[in-house]
C-alpha cells in the first residue's frame, strides 16, 4: 500500500479521534466556559483533520456533498460501505 | 442540513451469524426505546427549546443517535445476512423473514412496527427534557438486558459502548434541564 498506513488502521485512528471530539462537543454544550475542554477539543480537531486528509487522499472521500475533493475519479461510490464489516 | 460520514462511530465486528441475538438487538433499531425513536425525539423537540444550549444539546445528541442507529443496523445486518433458513426458523425469525427476508425494518424484538407514539414533543422544555432523561435510562436498561442475553463477545462489546453513551447523554440532559430551569426562573423574577 505504497507505505501508507493500512486503511483499517487509519480508520480506527479516525474513529478514536472523532469519538473524543463527539464527547468533548457534548460536554462543551453544557460547559462552554471550561477552558481545558475547549483546548482539548481544538487539539483533537487539528489531529482529526490531518488523519482524515491522509485517509481521503489514499481511499477517497469520507464525507459527501462537497466536504472532500475527489481528484482521481469519483471515489465516493467505492465499497466497502460502513455496514459492510471487515474483520 | 446533515452530511453523511462514510464510517461507523464505533467498529462493529461479527464473526458468525446469530439470528436469535439479531431478533433481540433489532429492538434498539425500531423498538420503543431504540435509536430511531431517540434520534427523532430529540431532533423534533429541539425547535421549541428556549435557550441556545438546549438547542445545541438536542441537535448534537439527536445526531449521535443517528450514528447509533447505524451501528445497531450494522450489527443486525451482519448477524442475519449469512444465516441459513433453518437457523432463522429456530430463532423464531421466520415471521420476520416472511415480510422482510434478511432486510432491515423498524420493529421491536417481537416484530411490532415502529410508531411515532413511542415519542412525545410537548412544547414544554422541562417536560421534554424529563422525557429525554427517562428515554436515556430506558435505553440503558435495554442495552443491559441485551448484554445479559448476548452469547457473542463481539456483539457484547458494541452493546457496552452503546450503553455507556446512554449514561453520558443522561448526564448532559440533566445539565441541560438545570440550565433551562435557571433560565425560566430568571424570567420569572425580572
Amino acid at each position: 500500500m505504497n507505505g501508507a498506513r493500512s486503511r483499517l488502521e487509519l480508520l480506527r485512528r479516525i474513529q478514536a479521534l472523532e469519538f473524543t471530539a463527539i464527547d468533548l462537543n457534548l460536554f462543551l454544550d453544557t460547559h462552554p466556559r471550561e477552558r481545558r475542554a475547549l483546548e482539548d477539543y481544538n487539539r483533537v480537531v487539528r489531529e482529526l483533520a490531518a488523519a482524515k486528509r491522509e485517509y481521503e487522499e489514499a481511499y477517497g472521500p469520507l464525507v459527501n456533498f462537497g466536504h472532500a475533493p475527489s481528484p482521481d475519479g469519483w471515489r465516493w461510490i467505492d465499497e466497502p460501505w460502513p455496514w459492510e464489516v471487515e474483520n | 442540513m446533515w452530511l453523511y460520514e462514510k464510517k461507523l462511530e464505533y467498529p462493529v465486528r461479527v464473526t458468525r451469524p446469530n439470528p436469535r441475538l439479531a431478533k433481540n438487538i433489532i429492538t434498539q433499531y425500531g423498538g420503543p426505546d431504540g435509536e430511531l425513536a431517540a434520534s427523532l425525539r430529540y431532533l423534533t423537540q429541539r425547535y421549541t427549546m428556549p435557550i441556545a444550549q438546549a438547542k445545541a444539546v438536542l441537535t448534537d445528541i439527536g445526531t449521535e443517535e443517528l450514528a447509533h442507529m447505524e451501528i445497531v443496523a450494522a450489527l443486525v445486518y451482519n448477524l442475519i445476512k449469512d444465516a441459513p433458513l433453518s437457523e432463522i426458523k429456530a430463532a423464531g425469525l421466520d415471521g420476520y423473514y416472511a415480510d422482510h427476508d434478511r432486510a432491515l425494518y423498524f420493529v421491536n424484538a417481537e416484530g411490532a412496527p415502529w410508531t411515532a407514539a413511542y415519542i412525545q414533543s410537548k412544547g414544554d422544555p422541562v417536560t421534554d427534557l424529563h422525557e429525554d432523561m427517562a428515554a436515556e435510562e430506558k435505553a440503558r436498561s435495554t442495552y443491559e438486558y441485551l448484554i445479559n442475553l448476548s452469547d457473542d463477545p463481539d456483539a457484547t462489546d458494541v452493546l457496552r459502548f452503546l450503553r455507556e453513551r446512554e449514561v453520558v447523554h443522561f448526564q448532559r440532559f440533566g445539565e441541560t434541564l438545570q440550565l433551562v430551569q435557571e433560565y425560566l426562573d430568571r424570567r420569572r423574577y425580572y
